[in-house]
């Protein structure tokens, strides 16, 4: 997995963030056991007290949960995480749309250029 | 267990002078375990000298410091593991000399995975240490200290003077070898290169603390990287 962080946000929001990408792309699978917090803080090159906090975050959220002893899982509810890529997709959407809105283009001609490209 | 109940670090008051100059102005610092911490200033700004203190390589002209409930002394320098900011190590001892010092000086010494990670660094235990570049040799000595099983790791500029990926390696190793129970406090002015491996920074001044904070704490409440804000915190 690939890391990428920008300045000017929490490193651990960032996590969030990329972990929930990994999930929705199915680099993670439903049921998927993670690797340990201090080998994904490595991987990641971050605090791995950082790394736990994203991790509890999106347990919060009810994207992973831990099995006692056993290690931390992705969610076997494979409708939630089908549900959290279509919020994710719908945002971007949106973002594309309202940058084609400053560029100064309309609902017609977005659609003619995405479907030649 | 009883020493868990102390913070690892508690300065109240310290102030520290070589001649007219003072180094340290009444500071006072509290750090708790389980915490990789940056300790962040201008040159000058008394990184070093609180270090020693911690260290119990220099004694305060006033103030209190603890250390897990401790006065600096030799029971405290059973539980500090310090790496200085520059090279002090014989220059003509062998790799297996090193690891017998360091097992013959330090109970806590755990010499078997000192010795796996300079393997994994392709060191030979007949390699001495005049003969290895200035990036190994900060390497082996950052090894050394990071194989003491101790509570406070003491790292005087780790990362100065090295090139990128020595730098990647040694983070990597400081990340490895902590333990919830002890804390690393590492000053560096090479603050962008290990933002995300803090977990909390301090800001020294003029021998005081102007800012203890955590790094997302930072970034959340400034919208920028803890290195932008020392940049302009200290803009010359």
């Amino acid at each position: 997995m690939k890391w990428a962080f920008t300045t000017d946000r929490p490193i651990y929001a960032q996590l969030v963030e990329q972990m929930t990408f990994a999930v929705v792309s199915g680099e993670y699978r439903a049921g998927d056991k993670l690797p340990s917090v201090r080998d994904l803080a490595q991987e990641a090159a971050v605090n791995p007290n950082t790394m736990q906090k994203a991790l509890a975050e999106m347990e919060r959220q009810g994207m992973l949960y831990t099995q006692r002893t056993a290690g931390r899982y992705v969610t076997e509810d494979v409708a939630m995480i089908q549900q959290i890529k279509t919020k994710l997709a719908e945002q971007q959407v949106a973002d594309f749309l309202a940058q084609m809105g400053k560029i100064g283009l309309t609902k017609d001609e977005i659609i003619a250029l995405i479907q030649q490209s | 267990m009883m020493e868990q109940q102390y913070p690892i670090i508690e300065c109240s008051s310290v102030t520290k002078r070589y001649g007219s100059r003072t180094a340290l102005n009444g500071l006072n610092l509290t750090l708790n375990r389980g915490r990789i911490v940056g300790l962040l200033g201008p040159n000058g700004s008394g990184k070093t000298t609180l270090i020693k203190l911690l260290a119990g390589l220099l004694v305060p002209e006033s103030g209190n410091i603890r250390v897990s409930g401790m006065p600096p002394s030799v029971e405290t320098k059973k539980i500090v593991s310090y790496l200085p900011d520059k090279d002090y190590l014989n220059d003509w001892m062998k790799v297996t000399d090193l690891l017998a010092f360091f097992a013959d000086f330090y109970a806590d010494f755990d010499r078997q995975k000192a010795l796996e990670m300079m393997q994994r660094l392709g060191l030979n235990p007949e390699d001495r240490l005049r003969s290895m570049s200035k990036g190994t040799r900060e390497k082996v000595q950052l090894i050394l200290v990071m194989s003491r099983n101790a509570e406070l790791y003491l790292l005087d500029e780790p990362i100065g003077g090295v090139d990128p990926a020595a730098r990647d390696y040694i983070l990597n190793t400081i990340i490895t070898n902590y333990s919830e129970n002890a804390a690393v406090l590492l000053s560096t002015h090479l603050i962008y290169d290990i933002e995300r491996v803090l977990e909390e920074v301090v800001f020294i001044s003029n021998g005081q603390v102007m800012l203890q904070s955590s790094v997302d704490e930072i970034r959340e409440q400034q919208g920028k990287s803890v290195d932008g804000l020392f940049r302009e915190v200290f803009r010359c």
